[in-house]
């Protein structure tokens, strides 16, 4: 009982730790105007921080995905990425392509 | 209260070539695949999603339950990995505010942003009437929200079906829809040299602090196509 109480703290900690951003967010924003510098600023973070997650996903991924080679990550991002542009911005074929290339790359490597 | 037709019409973002139901699913059941083997039980997991839905934060939380970590540690470091969302909503709400809507529905409506949501609102606001794109906003929030909600139940239900190749190819897909969206955002010179300065400088600045350098590398990329886009007018 004492694991699932602990768990139980674990997930609320966390909910409320993610939240705090989420709704700091959402405070500052009424001050905003999407018109000023400061929301051109932040627009400009948003979309790098986004693109510096994305990259170290790619190049130094945390958990399972750093079992594969980095070489065949590089491929299968570019393999995909190639089919979006050339398909109208079409997400649903790259993106399941995207798990068979990878799973067929690492079972046979 | 809410423009049902406007926040189905975000709903319907679920739908079509552009959907964002596949990597969701992907990165959700292997979540609740995660968590099983974490020692979480089906509730527990899909409670995570339901009032986390932060995956870098849920992943962090998996990790630090794992070996022990004090709940301040846990607090701090999910607070960290998951502080993107600040600059994140920052950068959406603006857009979405007006006069003649509630404001809690920008406060409830905040636990929905997300990645992928982000993206989606940034590529279709335009398209929504000022007075309604919250509702807009909520109809994206709801159906991302409970796609990963209900994949992250059916990721722990069959979680010993899945075998290491399937786990790795389900991690991929979450990155590459990303990466195919932002591509597919970048249409200003400012954003362009954000994304960019981004994907170079991330990396980079992992070699020196792999805690802070999601957000340093945002912030200095971010900044400096700012002040590019400043000079240049664009």
């Amino acid at each position: 009982m004492e694991i699932n109480y602990s768990i139980f703290l674990v997930i609320t900690v966390t909910s409320l730790a993610t939240f705090l951003s989420r709704f700091l967010g959402a405070l500052t924003s009424e001050q905003l105007n999407a018109n000023s510098k400061i929301f051109h600023w932040f627009n400009c973070i948003a979309y790098s921080v986004l693109a510096a997650l994305l990259s170290r996903l790619i190049i130094f991924p945390a958990g399972i995905l750093s079992e594969s080679d980095i070489f065949i990550r590089f491929l299968v991002l570019v393999i995909c990425l190639t089919i979006f542009l050339f398909s109208k911005k079409n997400l649903v074929i790259p993106t399941i392509l995207s798990a068979v290339i990878l799973s067929f790359l690492s079972g046979i490597n | 209260m809410i423009n049902q037709k406007i926040f189905f019409q975000g709903l319907r973002a679920l739908s079509g070539v552009r959907s964002p139901a596949i990597p969701l699913a992907a990165c959700f059941i292997a979540l609740g695949a995660l968590l099983r083997d974490a020692g979480f039980n089906l509730e527990q997991s899909v409670a995570s999603s339901f009032f986390t839905y932060a995956l870098p934060g849920q992943l962090v939380m998996a990790e630090s339950f794992l070996i022990g970590a004090s709940l301040i540690n846990i607090f701090l470091a999910v607070w960290l990995v998951n502080f993107r969302l600040y600059p994140m909503t920052v950068s959406l709400f603006p857009l979405l505010k007006h006069k003649s809507q509630p404001k809690w529905k920008y406060y409830l409506s905040c636990h929905f942003l997300a990645i992928s949501s982000w993206l989606i609102a940034k590529d279709g606001y335009k398209k929504i009437d000022k007075k309604y794109r919250i509702d807009y906003w909520m109809g994206i929030g709801m159906g991302t929200w409970s796609t990963a909600v209900l994949t992250t139940f059916f990721g722990y239900l069959i979680a010993d079906f899945l075998n290491k190749d399937m786990l790795i190819g389900l991690a991929i897909v979450n990155p590459v829809y990303f990466f195919c969206m932002i591509v597919g955002s970048m249409k200003t010179l400012r954003i362009i040299i954000a994304v960019g300065g981004g994907v170079i400088l991330g990396p980079v600045f992992y070699l020196f602090s792999a805690e802070w350098s999601i957000l340093l590398a945002g912030l200095t990329a971010g900044t400096i196509a700012f002040l590019f886009g400043e000079k240049n007018g664009n």
